[in-house]
């Protein structure tokens, strides 16, 4: 295995780790605002309150730990994304901005304000959306080289049928990963309504996520042929990924086992990110930008992987620690201890 | 190709989030350690009042950190956006310290959490400082590696350049450029001392505002102590910081000091205007500028003339130099005469001007912090990469940056109003007093 394939690795897991944590949080503020709106916030407000309070931070550093990794490892996306990504982006930390200091101005300065719920649960679902314009355009055909500098196609953006099946799989499977979370946190609380209600939400956003899922890769046998292929042949990856999403919903639909459904489905989002991230290769932007010409010198190389293994040694206990404390600790999933500052 | 408007925007809107996100990141730094502080004082002393600082302390600085992290995300996101082929060059020569900070800033987030949240967890007021250890820790060290990035800008070296192409790329040594030690130690340190000055203007704006409790008192002589001995770091390295200057970016001392011909036994010039290239109602200090720069009051200092005019930065930034070097002065003065005071008795302590002073203070720390910061990078103009790469150079083809500004200052201007609303409502509404009844009745002691 070369350095360019382990620096794709680490980023792409980092990436499939903010998509697990940020579909949580995304998720969990729509449903926090739809409560609201159908009055039935006695129901879920708590129980996802606890949750996100003590690892909001945690989620935000994901990401930035993906967008720095990236220049690291592999500089040239800087150039060619960062001047196409100027307005997607910008808008996506705009809406992250007022997401995260508003939940923290609720959720330790005032208290219950309904605007900022809405906002809040609003914000979430925009997100997703603006950021995965990234996926749709580095399966090429919207930035073109005018005078040796990347120009984004904002109209054929914006009518291809790709970019918005692309948006409606990250909007359904925000939905259905943060329901079938949520429903393993409340059955953990005894929160008998909180999980019922919970489980209809994964019920619901189920057949939408893998419908889409499946319509992608429809798409993408139109819009980029190669990339179709290597897919297909890697089809077992993607089968697999299904067999475990049909366990979810089974174990779901029994209202059994609950901390093992959402390992499935963990298993399933994992098999098809890295399916869908080994289909790509070698390409970042195609057919622009592969791993090997943007990748940078042997020297940062191997300080990056250094330093990102001492990082996880400090990393992994302190997690396992705000696990063991927040998530795996039975007094606090149920409210018995006070959870304010 | 430079497309000219890009340019501008680009610069003012980095401008702006980098000026709004360093008052959330000075504070981010310092209060940590204000915070420790308290909580072992108050384990040392066994005064419970001083845990209830820490803790009170804790609460504001949750929401500042919070918009710390999304205009963090923000600027850490408008390098690559703004900047590309800046990044592009920098990406493979400086992209350890800039990794390395989202480590310490990771760190940081998961301890803050816990301490947060695990309150009344344990009667051992010891592990709650053990808590806040990493999340100082953490707060520096993301400052240290962020400020690496920044030093490599003014120094930038650890590569060579050969045909265009970019080799012998040693990253160690591009973090510790000869720009690193005084830059890491004065941007730390001056965190810590604005933290310091801010949380003495709260505590002397309670004191004003009515409440006498012992509480007040106690937080103003800790932080205003503090403070003092912050300052006096503050200056001390300044001055190494000028001597760095003069060695190694001449250019940059002799614009904030309007030395236009390299001479011998230079004078110091404080204030004044500048007017059709003529110095007036400036006070000269003799050879202070050559003791800044060289530590002897007859050595040569190099002037504007040896410079090509297009490698010149604004002069306009020796008003920045003044106030921030005003501010740092009068701000050791104010804490010192304000602990002499408290060791001596003087009344004019306790008096009420000599408190509006101080909550003075703390603003005028933010200020001098942001007049240093717009010194230190607009003195590095029209390079962004110093002696290597135009500011011109590195921008964004794209035509959509003004209207990203408009959007992010809309930002902005909603988080700081959000901030100055909800951090006042807090208090206002859970004042001192009413929480140390909370704490006795707790306790199932007597209501005081």
């Amino acid at each position: 295995m070369n350095l360019e394939i382990v620096g794709i690795t680490v980023l792409w897991t980092f990436l499939f780790g903010y998509v697990i944590v940020a579909s949580i949080d995304f998720g969990a503020g729509f449903f926090n605002a739809y409560s609201v709106f159908t009055n039935k916030q006695h129901i879920l407000t708590k129980i996802i309150q606890r949750y996100l309070s003590p690892v909001w931070e945690v989620t935000n550093v994901f990401l930035v730990f993906f967008f720095v990794g990236i220049i690291g490892f592999f500089p040239k996306t800087a150039f060619y994304y960062g001047t196409t990504l100027l307005v997607p982006a910008s808008i996506a930390i705009i809406l992250l901005a007022i997401r995260g200091s508003y939940y923290a101005f609720e959720t330790y300065g005032t208290k219950g304000h309904k605007g900022y719920s809405f906002m809040y649960g609003l914000s979430g679902l925009f997100i997703p959306a603006s950021l995965s314009i990234v996926l749709t355009i580095s399966e090429g055909g919207f930035v073109s080289l005018v005078n040796g500098h990347p120009v984004l196609d904002y109209w054929a953006l914006f009518t291809s049928p790709l970019t918005w099946s692309i948006v409606v799989l990250s909007l359904t499977s925000v939905l259905y990963i943060s329901a079938v979370f949520l429903t393993w946190y409340a059955n953990k609380a005894n929160d008998s309504a909180a999980t019922n209600l919970m489980r209809k939400y994964a019920l619901i956003w189920a057949l939408p996520t893998i419908v889409t899922a499946g319509g992608i890769i429809f798409e993408l046998s139109m819009h980029n042929k190669e990339h179709f292929e290597r897919i297909m042949s890697f089809w077992w990856l993607f089968g697999l990924s299904f067999l475990l999403f049909i366990g979810t919903i089974w174990l779901i639909w029994k209202r059994r086992n609950y901390g093992l459904a959402f390992g499935l489905l963990a298993g399933q989002f994992a098999l098809a990110f890295y399916g869908y991230g080994v289909s790509h290769y070698p390409y970042l932007l195609y057919p622009h930008l592969t791993i090997y010409d943007s990748f940078t010198n042997q020297a940062m190389a191997i300080s990056l992987i250094v330093a990102f293994i001492a990082g996880l040694g400090l990393l992994i206990p302190s997690l396992y620690l705000l696990l063991r404390l927040f998530l795996f600790n039975k007094d606090y999933v149920k409210g018995k201890t006070k959870n304010h500052p | 190709m430079v497309n000219e408007d890009a340019l501008f925007w680009s610069r003012i809107l980095t401008e702006t989030t980098l000026s709004f996100h360093i008052i959330y990141a000075t504070i981010g730094v310092g209060v940590p350690l204000m915070i420790m502080i308290a909580q072992w004082i108050g384990i040392k002393k066994n005064d419970e009042h001083y845990i209830l600082l820490a803790r009170r302390w804790t609460r504001g600085f949750v929401i500042t950190v919070a918009v710390g992290v999304v205009t963090g995300t923000a600027i850490g996101l408008q390098l690559s956006l703004l900047w590309p082929n800046f990044m592009e060059l920098a990406g493979n020569v400086i992209a350890l310290p800039l990794f390395m900070e989202t480590f310490a800033f990771f760190f940081e987030a998961i301890f803050l959490g816990i301490y947060l949240y695990t309150w009344d967890k344990f009667e051992d007021q010891r592990k709650h400082l053990l808590l806040l250890i990493p999340v100082a820790i953490g707060a520096a060290f993301s400052a240290v590696f962020i400020t690496m990035v920044n030093a490599f800008m003014n120094a930038p070296q650890g590569f060579d350049i050969v045909n265009g192409e970019l080799i012998n790329v040693n990253p160690i040594i591009a973090m510790f450029n000869p720009a690193m030690p005084t830059k890491v130690a004065h941007v730390v340190v001056t965190a810590f001392m604005t933290a310091a000055f801010l949380l003495a203007s709260i505590a002397a704006f309670r004191l004003l505002k009515g409440s006498n409790h012992v509480y007040h008192k106690k937080a103003l002589f800790l932080t205003m102590k503090l403070g003092l001995i912050f300052s006096i770091a503050t200056a001390v390295i300044g001055d190494f910081s000028g001597k760095y200057l003069a060695e190694y970016q001449p250019e940059k001392l002799a614009a904030a000091e309007w030395h236009f011909e390299s001479e011998e036994n230079a004078p110091l010039i404080l204030y004044g205007v500048l007017d059709n290239g003529e110095v007036k109602y400036a006070i000269k200090v003799p050879f202070a500028l050559s003791v800044l720069a060289h530590n002897d009051p007859t050595a040569e200092v190099i002037g504007l003339d040896q410079f090509p005019e297009d490698e010149i930065p604004p002069l306009y930034i020796h008003y920045l130099f003044d106030i921030m070097v005003t501010i740092g002065m009068w701000m050791v003065l104010l804490s010192f005469v304000y602990w002499i005071g408290m060791k001596r008795g003087w009344p004019i302590v306790h008096s009420r001007w000599f408190r509006w002073l101080i909550v003075l203070g703390g603003p005028l720390s933010i200020i001098a912090i942001e007049a240093g910061w717009w010194l230190a990078e607009v003195g590095r103009q029209p390079w962004v990469l110093r002696g290597l790469m135009r500011t011109a150079d590195a921008a964004t083809s794209s035509n959509h940056v003004d209207l990203m500004l408009m959007l992010f200052a809309g930002l902005y201007i909603i988080l700081g109003i959000g901030t100055i609303v909800v951090l006042s409502r807090m208090f206002r509404r859970n004042p001192v007093e009413k929480e140390l009844d909370d704490l006795e009745n707790e306790k199932g002691g007597v209501r005081t």
